[in-house]
């Protein structure tokens, strides 16, 4: 096949490398989902191990 | 890993990778018979290596977690093929987008580097039912081993089985008969290699550190709930983390 002209070739080039970041985002999002919960984890621990205190000083 | 070290990690893998992506754009040269369309091949080419290597990395992890039964092997070994498996996804779909702008379709069946490439990412596909399966986290990760052992002597194998093979249609970038890339693409592709290879490590640290840390968490939440409630003498509960899983040690 020919060479395709630059404006057809330019939106294929587009996609891929489109394709190519909207992976990486959707991976930098499920990652953040993840540091959210361990964030949130490790609030209720705290609160835990703080309740825990607070019992044994009464 | 440390966070400073994964920063960097962080870092480095941006800087290649916008230096990769601009040299794509403003420094190499457009292909004399495919234009402006093979700007792909710097992203495509290095996105298939880098997950076939993974592979390759995620079986020799499984090996050393056979040999010695630690746990953070196991660990490395499923991180590498997960992280190869989001890399074949988009080898994939970059290379179905390259093929209907270069032969006029999005796949074709009777080409043997599109063909093994997907048996591969198919092979690995079943990794996570297989892993999943099975409830026993020892046996869990043995079988898992196995597999990713068996997956990982295949790649190489398949890779020159098809290099071996007539090609129809795809090309053999390298090593051809015409002396391959001119120097200027090769810059180009070096850097946007490194990019995606440090790309790679770069979510292997995150993955693994953020498995390490959901396992000390579970660890202290499980001590926290087995701890007798403290005396009234003031001493406060002295919970200890427990060893480090160090899966990204």
């Amino acid at each position: 096949m020919p060479a395709l002209p630059l404006d057809e070739a330019g939106q294929y080039v587009a996609a891929a490398y489109v394709v190519f970041v909207v992976l990486l985002i959707v991976y930098v999002g499920i990652m953040a989902t993840k540091l959210g919960r361990i964030s949130r984890e490790l609030g209720e621990l705290a609160e835990l191990a703080e309740r825990r205190r607070g019992e044994g000083e009464r | 890993m440390n966070s400073t070290s994964l920063r960097n990690l962080s870092i480095a893998t941006a800087v290649l990778i916008g230096a990769g992506f601009a040299l794509v754009f403003f420094y190499a040269p457009n292909d004399a018979d495919q234009g402006f369309i093979q700007k792909i091949f710097y992203l495509h080419v290095p996105l298939a290596i880098i997950a076939l290597a993974g592979f390759i990395a995620g079986g020799v992890c499984a090996i050393q977690h056979l040999r010695t039964g630690d746990g953070k092997w196991d660990a490395r070994s499923y991180v590498s093929i997960h992280t190869s498996v989001i890399f074949g996804v988009a080898v994939l779909v970059t290379g179905s987008i390259w093929a209907r702008a270069s032969w006029g379709k999005w796949w074709v069946w009777d080409e043997p580097t599109l063909v093994s490439f997907l048996i591969v990412f198919l092979l690995y596909a079943t990794y996570y039912p297989l892993r999943y399966a099975i409830e026993d986290r020892d046996r869990q990760a043995r079988y898992a081993s196995v597999f990713a052992i068996t997956a990982g002597a295949f790649v190489p194998l398949n890779f020159a089985a098809v290099r071996a093979a007539q090609s129809l249609v795809h090309p053999r970038t390298f090593a051809t008969a015409e002396g391959g890339l001119p120097p200027k693409m090769w810059l180009t592709f070096a850097v946007c290699f490194a990019g995606i290879a440090a790309l790679w490590l770069t979510l292997v640290r995150f993955e693994l550190t953020a498995k390490s840390v959901s396992g000390q968490l579970s660890r202290l939440r499980r001590a926290l709930d087995d701890a007798p409630p403290p005396r009234a003498s003031g001493t406060a509960a002295r919970i200890a983390p427990g060893p480090s899983a160090s899966a990204s040690s």
